[in-house]
């Protein structure tokens, strides 16, 4: 789950890592009575889940009061990339010296942690690694040994920031790990880590994300489900509790198991199709999800056929039949429907579904022709 | 043959008192698993249908002669519970679990690398490994897979595995070993450890290796390839279609920052001399011209 700035600020307070005086603003009110309380200049910005929000007006200086209401009127409610703005953060203004870049995350690849720190702060890190990846000291961490202050100081040193930034770094560095392992964070960026005119570093910006697994240690984390980024699909799906991500195309597909749901998808791709969503509905097929699957989709007014594909593995091709067709008795489908039912005993779920074939729910051998017939039922009625 | 189970295996579970770990590890024990153990601290000395109960898998490997962990604990408890199987003396430890930390993740896996180097871990979140007709610990189902060879497999993805040996044993064609790595970010098994243990697997001809979106695992198992595998290896990247940012399903199926394609990891494949399929179909066929010529 992705934090907001200021969640992600509140989140590096917690483990004593610097950031600027300032507090967040649901209305022009509010981040009013916030600047005038902090005095200015201060920085208005929006909280949006995004990047780019300097590029697209949300982040503004204001010098004085009307400024500051002037900027929040119009940054509230602002579209940025397809995020309304709802947050600002009004912080007290710094002045900054240097700006640095600092993160950790994991690699994947060598199973350890990896710490990024650069001199060359405040710009995107991706560009920075392409056109000057010397510029970027990089640190692995063994999880067991965790970050020591001998290894965070020579990492520091190898980053060649101006020397004196550097105590204050470590320090924040260290506090930055901590935070990072503590929380159970995927990935703790700060971009810029700035040094201030009177020599201290600082958090000037927060990208955190947090390990969606973690939430049985963290209950507070609770809260960012609410503000993660989804369309109505999106949040109806997961409402449900199901495992969707919503596409742009016509073919609603639903599939059990990531890996078969992502295939499904890539191969309605393949045949000329394109696809509504992918819905992954779990290693089991029952009716109640089933259900809920269908019930999603069928609100998607983009989708104009639905292909179910489901592999029986320990759950038997009858289980699933019945499943779908329980499912199909209480909720009316828009779309015609094609379904590809292979593996344990699906002569069986076949044999369950076929009094209930017709033009509106068919049914196909293999995922290849079940996808090309839900692509074609898709185009007939888009005619 | 087959790589790392077979009829020698003696396997504990631990969680084998919840309902998923029973479930799972009585269908295990009917597909003739020697499943000779359960463990949970609060019930050491009963037994679920004559398997006995231990409150570490120590006592449970002291007493029965265990030699493999499956874990059907929930996701908080994992990470002990790998502690107590690699202290216990296990040397294969399988977590079928999903939801684990990347965070304890991470920990565990470097702290058996390091303490318990003889150790190998399977998952998390994985569904397990089947040697067909010999060991099947897991939740895969049983009855699709052909025992025999030549083909061992290797996948990411539960449903696509299943997909695959389905697949295959419509064609007739039997499987070595077949086994899910799972979809989090830091693997116990990786591609790797699987291809160098099917190449050096007499009994093994030919390698399926299905892979997915995300991280950068297929690609330096198609740098293995190159350098290592003398095996015919046929493969499917699921995900062609997924847009960035997005976790489709998996903790680790998600392409961020431009890296984790499906199409880098099939060029990668593809360059390293492996025959890829773009649907699981076409790999199985695939597999099967490999097989015909074998």
């Amino acid at each position: 789950m992705d934090l907001f700035e200021y969640q992600g600020k509140q989140f590096f307070a917690r483990y004593g890592i610097a950031i600027s005086p300032g507090d967040v603003a649901f209305t022009v009110d509010e981040a009013v009575a916030i600047a005038e309380r902090l005095g200015y200049p201060v920085v208005v910005k929006a909280q949006v889940l995004v990047g780019g929000r300097g590029k697209a007006g949300g982040v503004k200086l204001a010098s004085n009061v009307d400024e500051a209401r002037e900027h929040a009127t119009n940054i509230l409610g602002l579209d940025i990339k397809g995020h309304v703005v709802h947050r600002l953060w009004i912080e007290k203004a710094s002045d900054i010296a240097k700006e640095y870049y600092a993160s950790f995350t994991l690699d994947r690849a060598a199973k350890k942690h990896l710490g990024m720190l650069s001199a060359q702060g405040g710009v995107d890190i991706e560009e920075v690694a392409a056109s000057d990846p010397d510029a970027i000291a990089k640190i692995w961490v063994d999880p067991v040994d965790g970050l020591t202050e001998a290894q965070c100081r020579a990492w520091v040193d190898a980053a060649k920031l101006d020397p004196e930034a550097n105590e204050g770094a470590v320090q924040i560095l260290l506090k930055l790990y901590e935070a990072y392992v503590d929380g159970d964070a995927d990935l703790c960026e700060i971009n810029p880590l700035i040094l201030t005119t009177e020599g201290e570093v600082r958090a000037l910006d927060a990208k955190v994300t947090v390990d969606d697994n973690s939430v049985f240690r963290h209950p507070d984390y609770e809260e960012y489900d609410a503000i993660q980024h989804r369309d109505e699909r999106e949040e109806a799906a997961h409402e449900k509790g199901l495992q969707y991500v919503g596409l742009d195309g016509s073919v609603g597909i639903i599939a059990n198991g990531a890996g078969l749901a992502m295939s499904t998808v890539d191969i309605v791709s393949q045949v000329g199709g394109t696809p509504a969503n992918f819905l992954d509905i779990g290693g089991g097929a029952n009716a109640d999800v089933m259900a809920g699957a269908l019930e999603v989709i069928n609100n998607d007014p983009k989708v104009k056929s639905i292909f179910i594909n489901i592999f029986g593995g320990i759950t038997k091709g009858e289980e699933v039949a019945n499943g779908i067709i329980a499912a199909l008795d209480r909720v009316t489908i828009d779309a015609p429907i094609v379904i590809r039912l292979d593996g344990t005993n699906a002569d069986q779920g076949r044999e369950l579904l076929a009094p209930h074939l017709s033009d509106r729910l068919q049914m196909q051998p293999t995922m290849l022709e079940a996808a090309r017939t839900a692509v074609a039922l898709a185009e007939g009625s888009a005619k | 043959m087959s790589i790392f189970v077979d009829e020698n295996t003696k396997v504990v579970y631990q969680g084998l008192t919840g309902s998923q770990g029973k479930y799972y590890g009585l269908l295990n024990r009917a597909y003739g698993t020697d499943v000779v153990a359960g463990t949970n601290p609060k019930k050491a000395g009963e037994d679920v249908e004559g398997i006995p109960i231990f409150a570490t898998v120590g006592d449970a490997v002291a007493a029965t002669g265990a030699n493999a962990s499956c874990i059907f604990i929930p996701a908080p408890g994992v990470k002990a519970a790998v502690m107590d199987a690699a202290e216990g003396g296990v040397d294969f430890i399988v977590v079928i679990t999903e939801g684990v930390p990347a965070h304890d993740e991470a920990w565990f896996y470097n702290k058996l690398e390091r303490d318990f180097p003889e150790v190998q871990l399977l998952g998390p979140n994985c569904p397990g490994i089947i040697s067909p007709g010999k060991c099947n610990i897991g939740i895969t189902a049983g009855h699709i897979a052909k025992p025999g060879g030549p083909v061992g497999i290797v996948s990411r993805s539960g449903t696509l595995t299943y997909q695959a040996l389905y697949e295959l044993q419509q064609k007739g064609i039997g499987v070595t070993t077949c086994v899910g790595i799972g979809g989090d970010p830091v693997p116990g098994t990786t591609f790797i450890d699987c291809l160098t243990r099917f190449e050096a697997d007499p009994e093994t001809k030919a390698i399926m290796m299905f892979g997915e979106i995300g991280g950068s695992a297929e690609e330096e198992a198609a740098e293995f390839i190159a350098a290592n595998v003398t095996k015919p290896v046929v493969s499917y990247i699921a995900g062609v279609t997924a847009p960035p940012g997005k976790k489709m399903g998996h903790a680790g199926a998600i392409v961020s920052g431009g890296k984790g394609t499906a199409d880098a990891k099939m060029d990668a494949l593809r360059a390293a001399g492996v025959e890829v399929g773009l649907n699981p179909t076409e790999a199985g066929e695939l597999m099967a011209a490999i097989v015909a010529k074998l």
